[in-house]
């Protein structure tokens, strides 16, 4: 009767993982789902064939960090990143990308930028508003901001896709996005849409989220196990790609 | 707090899933934690061994040397109030720090009120051994739930009887038919509305730590199996012969809670546990998941 860490049973072909050893995963699985694009959490190093892109989710740097180095993971995604792999971090995601960090040593350093950890402050810091990002949609996205990091600087290859008061908030290089804040925490796709277009898919363009999308959504991936769960099997709730309304 | 503000709280305990909250009592240990991969520390004066250990009342802690834990790391730092003492709520709040544990573990001031905690603006975390008890917390405001277990003791059996007991009470909930639903919430003391969005959900509806007796990469591991979102490790670590091998081995098996052999791999060499104590050995006014109902 152990949880079983879920594979949807369409995972064949071009995909996008997103890493799953700590953090918000099952909201980026979620979003991924209802685009219409195949994907996986990914852990194991199998786990990394077939990865048309790798999003590193919010969680906690120093954690996923440690976990990174210590099972080789930051090896295999660097390679895999040379490889042609996309990669795309939010929040503490795109601290373990930077090529610097202020006060520390980097870790992926796979984009040329420079963050400040813990940018706000603490929890009651966090916030949320709105802003436009021409690149990514026509219309004002909603943003989630906790405990972000600020982007205080970008290199030469590096475009700037939204300034706030005194830092960046997202950027990318050709291969390579991040966004300190979480668009997995909001009923947008927009960003995992722009993303898995830059990882070579074809996601639905329709936006279906608004009407069915609270912040519980990505529970019903994450259910509490029923008897009948088994390795492979996707949890009650959950449904194959493409058949929400 | 307002609605924004509470969902803002409840997404920051989502960040913490799958990690392994710690709790500290100095600077030295918070810097062990936060090295081994901890996803946020519990700042404390005296772990639980140590407070069942010593007796008396136990209360918040410093204030100065909870702010000192918060200028070491930058991991997110929590802070235990009595439950129902709403004014150290209102000091921890102050301190601006992350999260307030209303926990058990410390002497309760209100036997009867827990706090209300929509008057705050900094995310709760509270402790539960049922459905029930869970859903009573989040009416009151709760962003995020721990299954109790017995802390302080180095034994795992209370933890899993708390996390087996709201999973078999979320389960019967998601399987009933609507109308047995308003039955169900009068016997088990839950709001109705959150007796419907568990039905639906089929999970709680905010995320759920393991706490309370958990003191080996094995007993993480277990509880992660069983459906918690994370683990609080209290006295297990630095109660232990070798604390920041240990803190490290209960990450390493947290992450990769279904991998056997790296389950295996981090329970290899770690030296003498904390010493366990057996619950039916435990005077019955000693046990702490009782307080707070």
């Amino acid at each position: 009767m152990s949880r079983a860490e879920w594979k949807p049973p369409n995972a064949t072909g071009k995909k996008i993982g997103v890493l799953n050893l700590q953090g918000d995963v099952y909201e980026h699985l979620d979003h991924l789902e209802r685009l219409n694009v195949a994907f996986m959490p990914v852990k194991q190093v199998e786990d990394f064939e077939d990865l048309a892109g790798l999003i590193l989710p919010g969680g906690e740097s120093t954690c996923l960090a440690r976990l990174l180095r210590i099972f080789g993971i930051d090896k295999i995604i660097i390679r895999k990143f040379h490889e042609g792999m996309k990669l795309w971090g939010t929040c503490a995601g795109a601290i373990l990308l930077a090529k610097s960090l202020m006060g520390e040593a980097p870790h992926l350093g796979l984009i040329d930028i420079e963050v400040e950890r813990n940018g706000f402050g603490s929890q009651l810091d966090s916030f949320t508003c709105e802003a436009s990002v021409p690149r990514v949609a026509s219309k004002p996205i909603p943003l989630t901001f906790i405990r972000a990091p600020k982007i205080i600087s970008v290199g030469e290859r590096v475009n700037v896709l939204l300034r706030m008061e005194d830092f960046i908030a997202a950027a990318e290089s050709p291969d390579v996005l991040v966004t300190v804040f979480h668009p997995e925490l909001t009923p947008s796709l927009d960003f995992h849409r722009y993303f898995a277009r830059k990882c070579g898919l074809q996601p639905d363009v329709g936006n279906k989220i608004t009407t069915v999308w609270d912040r519980t959504s990505w529970m019903r991936l994450a259910r509490i196990t029923a008897n009948d769960e088994r390795d492979g099997t996707p949890p009650r709730g959950s449904v194959t790609t493409g058949d929400r309304s | 707090m307002d609605a924004k503000r509470y969902e803002l709280n409840v997404q920051l305990a989502q960040m913490l899933k799958g990690g392994v909250i710690m709790d500290v009592t100095n600077v030295e240990q918070a810097k062990i934690a936060e090295e081994a991969g901890a996803v946020a520390v519990m700042a404390l004066e005296r772990v639980p061994a140590d407070i069942r250990r010593d007796g008396g009342v136990a209360r918040m802690s410093d204030p100065a040397m909870i702010a000192e834990i918060k200028k070491a790391v930058s991991i997110p730092v929590m802070a235990k109030a009595r439950i129902g003492h709403f004014v150290e709520a209102q000091i921890i709040e102050a301190l601006k720090i992350d999260y307030i544990d209303e926990s058990e573990v410390l002497t309760p001031a209100d036997e009867e009120c827990h706090i209300d905690k929509t008057r705050f603006s900094i995310p709760f975390v509270c402790g539960a051994r049922n459905l029930g008890e869970a859903l009573r917390r989040i009416a009151e405001g709760a962003a995020m739930i721990r299954t109790k277990g017995e802390a302080g003791t180095g034994n795992v059996v209370e933890a899993v009887r708390h996390m087996r007991t709201m999973n078999r009470e979320i389960r019967q909930l998601a399987n009933m038919p609507v109308e047995e639903v308003t039955g169900f919430a009068k016997v088990n003391g839950i709001p109705y509305e959150l007796a419907l969005k568990v039905k639906e959900l089929g999970r709680l509806p905010v995320v759920n730590f393991a706490a309370g007796g958990i003191a080996t990469p094995a007993d993480a591991a277990l509880m992660m199996q069983l459906g918690c979102d994370g683990v609080f490790v209290g006295s297990g670590i630095f109660k232990s012969a070798t604390p920041a091998t240990r803190a490290r081995a209960i990450v390493k098996a947290t992450a990769y809670f279904n991998d056997p052999v790296k389950v295996l791999d981090a329970s290899m060499a770690l030296g003498e546990a904390m010493p366990g104590l057996e619950i039916a050995a435990i005077p019955k006014e000693q046990l702490l998941a009782g307080r707070g109902w």
